[in-house]
Protein backbone atom coordinates (compact mmCIF):
# COMPACT_ATOMS: atom_id res chain seq x y z
CA UNK A 1 0.00 0.00 0.00
CA UNK A 2 2.75 2.25 0.30
CA UNK A 3 3.19 3.12 -2.98
CA UNK A 4 -0.51 4.77 -3.04
CA UNK A 5 -0.05 6.41 -0.38
CA UNK A 6 3.22 7.62 -1.65
CA UNK A 7 1.52 8.94 -5.28
CA UNK A 8 -1.11 10.04 -3.37
CA UNK A 9 1.38 12.33 -1.07
CA UNK A 10 2.92 14.17 -4.29
CA UNK A 11 5.94 12.28 -3.71
CA UNK A 12 8.00 12.22 -6.83
CA UNK A 13 8.15 9.03 -9.07
CA UNK A 14 11.60 8.38 -8.89
CA UNK A 15 10.60 8.43 -4.97
CA UNK A 16 8.04 5.81 -5.24
CA UNK A 17 9.75 3.41 -7.62
CA UNK A 18 12.97 3.21 -5.19
CA UNK A 19 9.58 2.17 -2.37
CA UNK A 20 8.28 -0.53 -5.19
CA UNK A 21 11.93 -1.69 -4.54
CA UNK A 22 12.14 -1.18 -0.98
CA UNK A 23 8.90 -3.48 -1.21
CA UNK A 24 10.13 -6.05 -3.38
CA UNK A 25 12.74 -6.32 -1.02
CA UNK A 26 10.76 -6.51 2.26
CA UNK A 27 8.25 -9.19 0.59
CA UNK A 28 11.61 -11.23 -0.65
CA UNK A 29 13.29 -10.65 3.04
CA UNK A 30 10.06 -11.54 4.86
CA UNK A 31 9.23 -14.71 2.74
CA UNK A 32 12.71 -16.07 3.42
CA UNK A 33 12.37 -15.41 7.09
CA UNK A 34 9.09 -17.28 6.83
CA UNK A 35 9.54 -19.78 4.49
CA UNK A 36 11.02 -22.64 6.83
CA UNK A 37 7.97 -22.02 9.35
CA UNK A 38 5.55 -22.28 6.67
CA UNK A 39 6.71 -25.38 4.99
CA UNK A 40 7.21 -27.11 8.41
CA UNK A 41 3.49 -26.23 8.88
CA UNK A 42 2.40 -27.92 5.66
CA UNK A 43 4.90 -30.80 5.92
CA UNK A 44 4.04 -31.45 9.74
CA UNK A 45 0.14 -30.52 10.50
CA UNK A 46 -1.64 -28.98 7.65
CA UNK A 47 -0.55 -32.07 5.53
CA UNK A 48 -1.11 -34.44 8.01
CA UNK A 49 -4.26 -33.15 8.99
CA UNK A 50 -5.67 -33.43 5.27
CA UNK A 51 -3.84 -37.07 5.24
CA UNK A 52 -5.66 -37.94 8.13
CA UNK A 53 -8.95 -36.87 6.52
CA UNK A 54 -8.57 -38.76 3.28
CA UNK A 55 -7.07 -41.72 4.86
CA UNK A 56 -10.52 -42.35 6.55
CA UNK A 57 -11.90 -42.55 3.66
CA UNK A 58 -9.93 -45.01 2.28
CA UNK A 59 -9.99 -49.07 4.01
CA UNK A 60 -5.97 -48.53 4.06
CA UNK A 61 -3.55 -50.65 6.41
CA UNK A 62 0.23 -49.79 6.95
CA UNK A 63 1.80 -52.23 4.48
CA UNK A 64 -1.09 -52.72 2.28
CA UNK A 65 0.31 -52.14 -1.15
CA UNK A 66 -2.84 -50.09 -2.52
CA UNK A 67 -5.82 -48.82 -1.04
CA UNK A 68 -9.51 -48.74 -2.48
CA UNK A 69 -11.90 -45.50 -1.75
CA UNK A 70 -14.64 -46.31 0.26
CA UNK A 71 -16.88 -44.11 0.66
CA UNK A 72 -18.10 -43.96 4.57
CA UNK A 73 -17.60 -47.63 5.51
CA UNK A 74 -15.07 -46.94 8.01
CA UNK A 75 -17.25 -44.36 9.68
CA UNK A 76 -19.94 -47.16 9.54
CA UNK A 77 -17.67 -49.58 10.71
CA UNK A 78 -17.39 -47.00 13.90
CA UNK A 79 -20.91 -46.68 14.36
CA UNK A 80 -21.29 -50.04 14.47
CA UNK A 81 -18.19 -50.29 16.65
CA UNK A 82 -19.17 -50.91 20.48
CA UNK A 83 -15.57 -50.39 21.98
CA UNK A 84 -16.14 -46.47 20.30
CA UNK A 85 -19.04 -45.80 21.28
CA UNK A 86 -17.49 -46.95 25.45
CA UNK A 87 -14.47 -44.61 24.59
CA UNK A 88 -16.24 -41.84 23.79
CA UNK A 89 -19.03 -42.39 26.54
CA UNK A 90 -15.79 -42.86 28.84
CA UNK A 91 -14.03 -39.90 27.59
CA UNK A 92 -16.62 -37.59 28.32
CA UNK A 93 -16.96 -39.12 31.69
CA UNK A 94 -13.53 -38.46 32.31
CA UNK A 95 -13.72 -34.53 30.89
CA UNK A 96 -17.29 -34.16 32.82
CA UNK A 97 -15.48 -35.45 36.10
CA UNK A 98 -12.10 -33.83 36.04
CA UNK A 99 -13.69 -30.00 34.51
CA UNK A 100 -15.75 -29.77 37.99
CA UNK A 101 -13.38 -31.39 40.21
CA UNK A 102 -10.13 -29.52 39.15
CA UNK A 103 -11.85 -26.35 39.10
CA UNK A 104 -13.77 -26.35 42.20
CA UNK A 105 -10.48 -27.60 44.04
CA UNK A 106 -8.49 -25.06 42.15
CA UNK A 107 -10.46 -22.06 42.39
CA UNK A 108 -10.54 -23.23 46.25
CA UNK A 109 -7.14 -23.51 46.84
CA UNK A 110 -6.54 -19.56 44.98
CA UNK A 111 -9.25 -18.02 46.90
CA UNK A 112 -7.49 -19.39 50.29
CA UNK A 113 -3.58 -18.78 49.43
CA UNK A 114 -4.93 -15.00 48.09
CA UNK A 115 -6.78 -14.51 51.53
CA UNK A 116 -4.14 -15.58 53.80
CA UNK A 117 -1.36 -13.49 55.12
CA UNK A 118 1.98 -15.81 55.68
CA UNK A 119 3.26 -18.22 53.77
CA UNK A 120 1.21 -17.33 50.48
CA UNK A 121 4.22 -18.29 47.95
CA UNK A 122 5.27 -21.11 49.90
CA UNK A 123 1.59 -22.51 49.42
CA UNK A 124 1.20 -21.72 45.80
CA UNK A 125 4.22 -23.69 45.13
CA UNK A 126 2.98 -26.87 47.15
CA UNK A 127 0.00 -27.07 45.23
CA UNK A 128 1.66 -26.51 41.32
CA UNK A 129 4.80 -29.03 42.58
CA UNK A 130 2.53 -32.13 40.54
CA UNK A 131 2.12 -29.91 37.52
CA UNK A 132 5.75 -29.75 36.90
CA UNK A 133 6.41 -33.84 38.08
CA UNK A 134 6.58 -36.09 35.21
CA UNK A 135 3.23 -37.76 34.59
CA UNK A 136 4.01 -40.81 33.78
CA UNK A 137 6.97 -41.34 36.46
CA UNK A 138 3.88 -39.88 39.28
CA UNK A 139 1.49 -42.11 37.45
CA UNK A 140 3.76 -45.48 38.46
CA UNK A 141 3.70 -44.18 42.02
CA UNK A 142 -0.07 -43.57 41.93
CA UNK A 143 -0.19 -47.08 41.23
CA UNK A 144 1.89 -47.66 44.10
CA UNK A 145 -0.43 -45.32 46.37
CA UNK A 146 -3.40 -47.23 45.29
CA UNK A 147 -2.24 -51.02 45.61
CA UNK A 148 -4.44 -52.96 47.66
CA UNK A 149 -2.13 -54.29 50.02
CA UNK A 150 0.47 -52.48 51.02
CA UNK A 151 -0.22 -48.52 49.25
CA UNK A 152 -0.76 -45.91 50.92
CA UNK A 153 -4.32 -44.99 49.75
CA UNK A 154 -5.64 -48.35 50.82
CA UNK A 155 -4.24 -47.83 54.48
CA UNK A 156 -5.61 -44.63 54.97
CA UNK A 157 -8.80 -45.76 53.53
CA UNK A 158 -9.17 -48.88 55.58
CA UNK A 159 -8.12 -46.67 59.11
CA UNK A 160 -11.99 -45.42 58.25
CA UNK A 161 -13.41 -48.62 57.59
CA UNK A 162 -13.31 -48.78 53.93
CA UNK A 163 -12.56 -51.95 52.67
CA UNK A 164 -9.37 -51.89 50.27
CA UNK A 165 -9.29 -53.42 46.57
CA UNK A 166 -7.18 -53.27 43.25
CA UNK A 167 -8.62 -49.71 41.81
CA UNK A 168 -7.51 -49.99 39.32
CA UNK A 169 -8.15 -53.12 38.47
CA UNK A 170 -11.85 -52.99 39.06
CA UNK A 171 -14.64 -52.30 36.41
CA UNK A 172 -16.12 -49.68 38.54
CA UNK A 173 -13.39 -48.05 39.84
CA UNK A 174 -11.00 -47.99 37.41
CA UNK A 175 -12.18 -45.09 35.40
CA UNK A 176 -12.56 -42.94 38.92
CA UNK A 177 -9.53 -43.44 40.01
CA UNK A 178 -8.03 -41.93 36.82
CA UNK A 179 -9.62 -39.00 37.20
CA UNK A 180 -7.97 -38.67 40.77
CA UNK A 181 -4.85 -38.58 39.67
CA UNK A 182 -5.55 -36.21 36.58
CA UNK A 183 -7.74 -33.72 38.95
CA UNK A 184 -4.60 -34.41 41.30
CA UNK A 185 -2.38 -33.13 38.53
CA UNK A 186 -4.40 -30.10 36.89
CA UNK A 187 -5.55 -28.74 40.25
CA UNK A 188 -2.20 -26.34 40.79
CA UNK A 189 -2.31 -25.47 36.87
CA UNK A 190 -6.13 -24.51 37.12
CA UNK A 191 -5.06 -22.78 40.71
CA UNK A 192 -2.35 -20.59 38.78
CA UNK A 193 -5.15 -19.54 36.28
CA UNK A 194 -7.27 -18.34 38.54
CA UNK A 195 -4.85 -16.20 40.19
CA UNK A 196 -4.16 -14.50 37.53
CA UNK A 197 -7.91 -13.97 37.15
CA UNK A 198 -8.07 -12.73 40.93
CA UNK A 199 -5.13 -10.44 40.88
CA UNK A 200 -7.33 -8.19 37.88
CA UNK A 201 -10.39 -7.96 40.45
CA UNK A 202 -9.82 -4.44 41.85
CA UNK A 203 -9.69 -4.78 45.74
CA UNK A 204 -11.61 -1.38 45.94
CA UNK A 205 -14.83 -3.58 45.44
CA UNK A 206 -14.57 -5.78 47.68
CA UNK A 207 -14.43 -2.66 50.31
CA UNK A 208 -16.95 -1.16 48.83
CA UNK A 209 -19.28 -4.05 49.76
CA UNK A 210 -18.15 -4.06 53.13
CA UNK A 211 -18.89 -0.36 52.93
CA UNK A 212 -22.13 -0.97 51.89
CA UNK A 213 -23.20 -3.50 54.57
CA UNK A 214 -21.75 -7.15 52.79
CA UNK A 215 -19.92 -8.26 55.83
CA UNK A 216 -19.33 -12.17 55.56
CA UNK A 217 -16.24 -12.92 52.88
CA UNK A 218 -19.01 -15.38 51.85
CA UNK A 219 -21.24 -13.07 50.66
CA UNK A 220 -18.85 -10.47 48.92
CA UNK A 221 -17.30 -13.56 47.19
CA UNK A 222 -20.83 -14.86 45.30
CA UNK A 223 -21.42 -10.78 45.24
CA UNK A 224 -18.41 -9.16 43.78
CA UNK A 225 -15.41 -11.94 43.01
CA UNK A 226 -17.69 -14.94 41.64
CA UNK A 227 -19.59 -12.45 38.78
CA UNK A 228 -16.21 -11.16 37.75
CA UNK A 229 -14.74 -14.75 37.81
CA UNK A 230 -17.16 -16.30 35.41
CA UNK A 231 -15.46 -15.68 32.16
CA UNK A 232 -12.26 -16.86 33.81
CA UNK A 233 -14.26 -20.22 35.04
CA UNK A 234 -15.08 -20.47 31.35
CA UNK A 235 -12.07 -20.01 29.69
CA UNK A 236 -10.39 -22.95 32.39
CA UNK A 237 -13.30 -25.04 31.80
CA UNK A 238 -12.33 -25.03 27.97
CA UNK A 239 -9.04 -25.19 28.67
CA UNK A 240 -9.34 -28.21 31.40
CA UNK A 241 -11.95 -29.91 28.29
CA UNK A 242 -9.25 -29.62 25.67
CA UNK A 243 -6.71 -31.11 27.89
CA UNK A 244 -8.23 -34.23 29.35
CA UNK A 245 -9.72 -35.12 26.16
CA UNK A 246 -6.42 -35.76 25.17
CA UNK A 247 -6.08 -38.30 28.41
CA UNK A 248 -3.65 -41.54 27.01
CA UNK A 249 -0.56 -41.69 29.32
CA UNK A 250 -2.37 -42.50 32.71
CA UNK A 251 -4.04 -45.07 30.61
CA UNK A 252 -1.59 -47.05 28.69
CA UNK A 253 0.53 -47.06 31.83
CA UNK A 254 -2.06 -48.10 34.65
CA UNK A 255 -5.52 -49.81 33.04
CA UNK A 256 -4.11 -50.34 28.78
CA UNK A 257 -8.07 -49.17 28.64
CA UNK A 258 -9.01 -52.44 30.85
CA UNK A 259 -10.72 -53.79 32.42
CA UNK A 260 -13.37 -54.84 30.16
CA UNK A 261 -12.86 -51.53 28.60
CA UNK A 262 -13.86 -49.75 31.39
CA UNK A 263 -11.13 -47.13 30.50
CA UNK A 264 -11.15 -47.15 26.71
CA UNK A 265 -10.68 -43.61 25.51
CA UNK A 266 -10.61 -41.70 22.66
CA UNK A 267 -7.03 -41.40 22.35
CA UNK A 268 -6.09 -44.80 23.94
CA UNK A 269 -8.37 -46.13 20.93
CA UNK A 270 -6.56 -44.67 18.21
CA UNK A 271 -3.17 -45.09 19.49
CA UNK A 272 -4.25 -49.22 19.66
CA UNK A 273 -5.28 -49.03 16.25
CA UNK A 274 -3.11 -47.14 14.79
CA UNK A 275 -0.07 -48.39 16.21
CA UNK A 276 -0.94 -51.53 17.89
CA UNK A 277 -3.01 -53.01 15.22
CA UNK A 278 -1.69 -50.45 12.22
CA UNK A 279 -5.53 -50.60 11.00
CA UNK A 280 -4.52 -46.30 9.68
CA UNK A 281 -8.06 -45.87 7.73
CA UNK A 282 -9.76 -47.13 10.94
CA UNK A 283 -7.68 -45.02 13.42
CA UNK A 284 -7.75 -41.94 11.10
CA UNK A 285 -11.55 -41.92 11.00
CA UNK A 286 -11.33 -42.04 14.95
CA UNK A 287 -8.75 -39.05 14.85
CA UNK A 288 -11.27 -37.07 12.82
CA UNK A 289 -13.74 -37.61 15.41
CA UNK A 290 -11.14 -36.67 18.04
CA UNK A 291 -10.40 -33.53 15.99
CA UNK A 292 -14.02 -32.38 15.63
CA UNK A 293 -14.59 -32.76 19.79
CA UNK A 294 -11.15 -30.44 19.80
CA UNK A 295 -11.77 -28.47 17.15
CA UNK A 296 -15.98 -27.34 18.69
CA UNK A 297 -14.43 -26.80 22.04
CA UNK A 298 -11.34 -23.91 20.42
CA UNK A 299 -14.03 -22.14 18.47
CA UNK A 300 -16.23 -22.19 21.73
CA UNK A 301 -13.23 -20.41 23.58
CA UNK A 302 -12.58 -18.17 20.65
CA UNK A 303 -15.80 -16.86 20.14
CA UNK A 304 -17.79 -17.38 23.15
CA UNK A 305 -15.53 -17.49 25.94
CA UNK A 306 -12.45 -14.99 24.96
CA UNK A 307 -14.80 -12.31 24.12
CA UNK A 308 -16.65 -12.44 27.18
CA UNK A 309 -13.27 -12.26 29.04
CA UNK A 310 -12.13 -9.06 27.12
CA UNK A 311 -15.33 -6.97 27.51
CA UNK A 312 -15.41 -7.77 31.46
CA UNK B 1 -8.99 -8.36 65.59
CA UNK B 2 -9.64 -12.04 67.36
CA UNK B 3 -11.92 -13.21 64.84
CA UNK B 4 -9.85 -12.38 61.90
CA UNK B 5 -6.96 -14.14 63.79
CA UNK B 6 -9.25 -16.87 63.95
CA UNK B 7 -10.25 -17.32 60.14
CA UNK B 8 -6.47 -17.40 59.51
CA UNK B 9 -5.62 -20.60 61.62
CA UNK B 10 -8.91 -22.24 60.06
CA UNK B 11 -7.24 -21.29 56.41
CA UNK B 12 -3.84 -22.32 57.15
CA UNK B 13 -5.12 -25.06 58.44
CA UNK B 14 -7.42 -26.04 55.87
CA UNK B 15 -4.38 -25.62 53.03
CA UNK B 16 -1.88 -27.88 55.61
CA UNK B 17 -4.77 -30.54 54.77
CA UNK B 18 -4.68 -29.77 51.17
CA UNK B 19 -1.09 -30.04 50.51
CA UNK B 20 -0.90 -33.15 52.91
CA UNK B 21 -3.02 -35.29 50.42
CA UNK B 22 -0.84 -32.91 46.92
CA UNK B 23 2.37 -34.04 48.57
CA UNK B 24 1.61 -37.84 49.63
CA UNK B 25 2.50 -39.30 46.58
CA UNK B 26 5.76 -38.00 46.80
CA UNK B 27 6.10 -38.43 50.68
CA UNK B 28 5.47 -42.34 49.61
CA UNK B 29 7.89 -42.23 46.47
CA UNK B 30 10.61 -40.72 48.30
CA UNK B 31 10.30 -42.93 51.61
CA UNK B 32 9.70 -46.06 49.59
CA UNK B 33 12.90 -45.36 47.49
CA UNK B 34 14.95 -45.93 50.85
CA UNK B 35 13.74 -48.68 52.28
CA UNK B 36 14.32 -52.16 52.47
CA UNK B 37 11.57 -54.67 50.35
CA UNK B 38 10.84 -56.32 53.47
CA UNK B 39 9.73 -53.01 55.26
CA UNK B 40 7.89 -51.55 51.86
CA UNK B 41 5.74 -55.61 51.89
CA UNK B 42 4.98 -54.47 55.95
CA UNK B 43 2.99 -51.19 54.36
CA UNK B 44 4.70 -49.11 56.88
CA UNK B 45 4.23 -45.23 56.60
CA UNK B 46 6.88 -43.98 58.47
CA UNK B 47 9.53 -41.74 57.48
CA UNK B 48 12.62 -43.01 58.70
CA UNK B 49 13.19 -46.14 57.63
CA UNK B 50 14.37 -49.46 60.27
CA UNK B 51 17.07 -50.03 57.93
CA UNK B 52 18.78 -47.77 55.72
CA UNK B 53 18.10 -49.61 51.54
CA UNK B 54 18.48 -46.10 49.65
CA UNK B 55 22.49 -46.81 48.64
CA UNK B 56 20.93 -50.55 47.01
CA UNK B 57 17.69 -48.94 45.52
CA UNK B 58 19.39 -46.08 43.57
CA UNK B 59 22.60 -48.39 42.59
CA UNK B 60 19.89 -50.43 41.23
CA UNK B 61 18.03 -48.11 39.90
CA UNK B 62 20.85 -46.98 37.62
CA UNK B 63 22.78 -50.52 37.09
CA UNK B 64 19.40 -52.68 36.28
CA UNK B 65 18.65 -50.34 33.43
CA UNK B 66 20.18 -47.35 32.14
CA UNK B 67 18.87 -44.54 33.64
CA UNK B 68 21.51 -42.41 33.02
CA UNK B 69 21.45 -43.22 29.32
CA UNK B 70 17.45 -42.16 29.41
CA UNK B 71 18.19 -38.89 31.33
CA UNK B 72 20.97 -38.12 28.75
CA UNK B 73 18.26 -38.69 26.01
CA UNK B 74 15.90 -36.43 27.63
CA UNK B 75 18.46 -33.69 28.20
CA UNK B 76 19.52 -33.72 24.47
CA UNK B 77 16.10 -34.15 23.22
CA UNK B 78 14.64 -31.10 24.62
CA UNK B 79 17.45 -29.15 23.90
CA UNK B 80 17.69 -29.88 20.37
CA UNK B 81 13.78 -29.19 20.19
CA UNK B 82 14.37 -25.83 21.92
CA UNK B 83 16.90 -24.47 19.93
CA UNK B 84 15.16 -25.17 16.52
CA UNK B 85 11.97 -24.03 17.60
CA UNK B 86 13.44 -20.85 18.18
CA UNK B 87 15.21 -20.71 14.94
CA UNK B 88 12.69 -21.12 13.23
CA UNK B 89 10.16 -19.69 14.91
CA UNK B 90 11.68 -16.57 15.73
CA UNK B 91 12.12 -15.25 12.42
CA UNK B 92 8.90 -15.92 11.34
CA UNK B 93 7.38 -13.99 14.44
CA UNK B 94 9.60 -11.00 13.09
CA UNK B 95 8.25 -11.58 9.46
CA UNK B 96 4.76 -11.63 11.25
CA UNK B 97 5.18 -8.43 13.10
CA UNK B 98 7.40 -5.74 12.27
CA UNK B 99 7.49 -6.11 8.43
CA UNK B 100 4.47 -5.05 5.52
CA UNK B 101 4.22 -7.75 2.94
CA UNK B 102 1.89 -9.54 0.68
CA UNK B 103 1.12 -12.81 2.66
CA UNK B 104 1.40 -11.73 6.07
CA UNK B 105 -2.69 -11.69 6.82
CA UNK B 106 -2.64 -15.67 4.92
CA UNK B 107 0.49 -16.30 7.32
CA UNK B 108 -0.39 -15.57 10.66
CA UNK B 109 -4.22 -17.24 9.79
CA UNK B 110 -2.39 -20.38 8.84
CA UNK B 111 -0.46 -20.17 12.59
CA UNK B 112 -4.04 -19.47 14.29
CA UNK B 113 -5.44 -22.63 12.86
CA UNK B 114 -2.22 -24.86 13.50
CA UNK B 115 -3.05 -23.61 16.86
CA UNK B 116 -5.89 -25.90 16.70
CA UNK B 117 -4.39 -28.70 16.22
CA UNK B 118 -3.61 -31.05 19.30
CA UNK B 119 -0.27 -33.26 18.66
CA UNK B 120 -2.27 -36.62 18.57
CA UNK B 121 -4.30 -35.75 15.58
CA UNK B 122 -1.16 -35.78 13.28
CA UNK B 123 0.53 -39.03 14.69
CA UNK B 124 -0.57 -41.48 12.08
CA UNK B 125 0.55 -39.32 8.91
CA UNK B 126 3.84 -38.34 10.46
CA UNK B 127 4.54 -41.63 11.77
CA UNK B 128 4.03 -43.08 8.18
CA UNK B 129 6.49 -40.53 6.52
CA UNK B 130 8.59 -41.34 9.16
CA UNK B 131 8.53 -45.05 8.01
CA UNK B 132 8.81 -44.25 4.41
CA UNK B 133 11.77 -42.64 4.52
CA UNK B 134 13.16 -44.75 7.32
CA UNK B 135 14.08 -42.16 10.38
CA UNK B 136 11.80 -43.90 12.55
CA UNK B 137 13.63 -44.97 15.76
CA UNK B 138 16.18 -42.61 15.66
CA UNK B 139 16.76 -39.08 17.49
CA UNK B 140 15.70 -37.42 14.52
CA UNK B 141 11.89 -38.99 14.78
CA UNK B 142 11.79 -37.58 18.71
CA UNK B 143 12.85 -33.92 17.65
CA UNK B 144 11.54 -33.64 13.98
CA UNK B 145 8.21 -33.35 14.52
CA UNK B 146 8.48 -30.46 17.22
CA UNK B 147 10.19 -28.10 15.39
CA UNK B 148 7.42 -26.20 14.61
CA UNK B 149 6.15 -24.43 16.89
CA UNK B 150 2.76 -22.54 16.01
CA UNK B 151 2.65 -21.47 19.60
CA UNK B 152 6.15 -20.13 19.93
CA UNK B 153 5.27 -18.07 16.78
CA UNK B 154 2.06 -16.69 18.08
CA UNK B 155 3.68 -15.87 21.26
CA UNK B 156 6.72 -14.46 19.90
CA UNK B 157 4.68 -11.90 17.35
CA UNK B 158 2.52 -10.65 19.84
CA UNK B 159 5.42 -9.66 22.38
CA UNK B 160 7.03 -8.27 18.83
CA UNK B 161 4.25 -6.32 18.39
CA UNK B 162 4.81 -4.52 21.57
CA UNK B 163 8.58 -3.55 20.92
CA UNK B 164 9.03 0.30 19.43
CA UNK B 165 8.83 0.69 15.64
CA UNK B 166 11.90 2.75 15.98
CA UNK B 167 14.21 0.53 17.64
CA UNK B 168 13.89 -1.54 14.49
CA UNK B 169 14.34 1.43 12.37
CA UNK B 170 18.00 2.70 14.44
CA UNK B 171 19.74 -0.68 13.67
CA UNK B 172 18.32 -0.42 10.30
CA UNK B 173 20.13 2.81 10.36
CA UNK B 174 22.93 1.03 11.72
CA UNK B 175 23.17 -1.35 8.65
CA UNK B 176 22.41 -4.31 11.13
CA UNK B 177 20.48 -6.99 8.11
CA UNK B 178 17.07 -8.51 8.97
CA UNK B 179 18.02 -11.61 10.48
CA UNK B 180 20.71 -9.64 12.08
CA UNK B 181 18.14 -7.76 13.64
CA UNK B 182 16.00 -11.13 14.92
CA UNK B 183 18.92 -12.15 16.97
CA UNK B 184 20.54 -8.95 18.03
CA UNK B 185 18.18 -6.72 18.21
CA UNK B 186 14.47 -8.71 18.95
CA UNK B 187 15.98 -11.78 20.55
CA UNK B 188 17.66 -9.59 23.57
CA UNK B 189 14.37 -7.97 23.86
CA UNK B 190 12.53 -11.01 24.19
CA UNK B 191 14.22 -12.39 26.70
CA UNK B 192 11.43 -12.92 29.11
CA UNK B 193 8.63 -14.27 26.52
CA UNK B 194 11.34 -16.83 25.22
CA UNK B 195 11.87 -17.90 29.28
CA UNK B 196 8.39 -18.31 29.08
CA UNK B 197 7.84 -20.23 26.24
CA UNK B 198 11.46 -22.35 26.93
CA UNK B 199 9.92 -23.42 30.49
CA UNK B 200 6.92 -24.27 28.28
CA UNK B 201 8.70 -26.64 25.48
CA UNK B 202 11.18 -28.19 28.04
CA UNK B 203 8.59 -28.72 30.52
CA UNK B 204 6.12 -30.64 27.64
CA UNK B 205 9.27 -32.72 25.69
CA UNK B 206 10.74 -33.54 29.36
CA UNK B 207 7.31 -35.36 30.09
CA UNK B 208 6.37 -36.03 26.54
CA UNK B 209 5.25 -40.03 26.40
CA UNK B 210 2.61 -40.46 23.16
CA UNK B 211 5.24 -39.74 20.67
CA UNK B 212 8.07 -41.26 21.64
CA UNK B 213 6.27 -44.30 22.52
CA UNK B 214 5.18 -44.64 19.02
CA UNK B 215 8.18 -43.83 17.00
CA UNK B 216 10.87 -45.91 19.18
CA UNK B 217 11.80 -49.89 19.65
CA UNK B 218 15.52 -49.34 20.33
CA UNK B 219 16.27 -48.50 24.54
CA UNK B 220 19.20 -46.15 23.68
CA UNK B 221 16.73 -44.01 22.12
CA UNK B 222 14.61 -43.73 25.11
CA UNK B 223 13.38 -40.82 27.02
CA UNK B 224 12.69 -40.34 30.82
CA UNK B 225 9.23 -41.42 30.95
CA UNK B 226 9.27 -44.16 28.25
CA UNK B 227 12.28 -45.82 30.60
CA UNK B 228 10.02 -45.63 33.55
CA UNK B 229 7.00 -47.54 32.04
CA UNK B 230 9.11 -50.29 30.74
CA UNK B 231 11.17 -50.51 34.12
CA UNK B 232 7.84 -50.92 35.79
CA UNK B 233 6.41 -53.86 33.51
CA UNK B 234 10.02 -55.77 32.95
CA UNK B 235 12.67 -55.45 35.13
CA UNK B 236 11.21 -54.75 38.14
CA UNK B 237 7.81 -56.16 38.19
CA UNK B 238 7.37 -55.72 42.23
CA UNK B 239 10.72 -54.16 43.33
CA UNK B 240 9.13 -50.73 44.56
CA UNK B 241 12.44 -49.79 46.14
CA UNK B 242 14.25 -49.49 42.87
CA UNK B 243 11.24 -48.26 41.22
CA UNK B 244 10.53 -45.29 43.31
CA UNK B 245 14.16 -44.21 43.29
CA UNK B 246 14.40 -43.89 39.45
CA UNK B 247 11.33 -42.10 39.44
CA UNK B 248 12.21 -39.70 42.14
CA UNK B 249 15.28 -39.40 40.14
CA UNK B 250 13.56 -38.98 36.45
CA UNK B 251 11.43 -35.89 37.90
CA UNK B 252 14.08 -34.26 40.14
CA UNK B 253 15.45 -31.86 37.61
CA UNK B 254 12.43 -30.15 36.56
CA UNK B 255 11.20 -30.32 40.28
CA UNK B 256 14.59 -28.53 41.52
CA UNK B 257 14.70 -26.16 38.51
CA UNK B 258 11.23 -25.16 39.67
CA UNK B 259 11.67 -24.82 43.64
CA UNK B 260 14.92 -22.92 42.55
CA UNK B 261 12.98 -20.14 40.07
CA UNK B 262 9.20 -20.60 41.19
CA UNK B 263 8.04 -17.45 40.17
CA UNK B 264 9.75 -18.10 36.52
CA UNK B 265 7.85 -21.16 35.94
CA UNK B 266 4.42 -20.45 37.61
CA UNK B 267 4.42 -16.58 35.40
CA UNK B 268 5.44 -19.09 31.89
CA UNK B 269 3.00 -21.71 32.55
CA UNK B 270 0.37 -18.94 33.06
CA UNK B 271 1.21 -17.16 30.15
CA UNK B 272 1.56 -20.14 27.82
CA UNK B 273 -1.60 -21.53 29.83
CA UNK B 274 -3.40 -18.70 28.31
CA UNK B 275 -2.91 -20.34 24.56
Amino acid sequence: MSTHEAVQAGETPSFAAASVRARMRYQLIATMLSAPAIALMFLLLIGPVVAVLLLSFTDWSLGDSDFNWVDMATYQEMVEDDIFWKAIANTLIYVGIVIPGSIILGLGAALLIESVTVGRSFWRAVYFLPVMSTLIAMAVVWEFMLNAKFGMVSQVLGFFGVEAKSWLQEPDTALPALCLIAIWQALGFNMVLFMAGLTSIPRELHNAAEVDGVRSAWDRFWLVTWPLLTPVTMFVAIITAIRSFQVFDTVHVLTKGGPDNATMVLVYQIYQEGFEFFRSSYASALTVVFLGFIFLLTLFKVFVVERKVHYQ
Amino acid sequence: MRRIRFGEIIKQLVLVIGAIIILAPFYQMITTSLKAPSEIADGTLSPIPREWHAVQNYTEAFTATPLARYMLNGVIVTASIFILQVLIALPCAYALSKLRWWGREVVFGLVLFCLLIPPHAVAIPVYLMFHSIGILDSYAALIVPWTISVFGIFLMRQFFMTVPDDLVDAARMDGISELGIVWRVMLPTALPALTAFGIFSVIAHWNDYFWPLIVLSSREFYTPPLGISVFRNEEFGFEFGPLMAAATVIIAPLVIAFIVAQRRFIEGITLTGMK
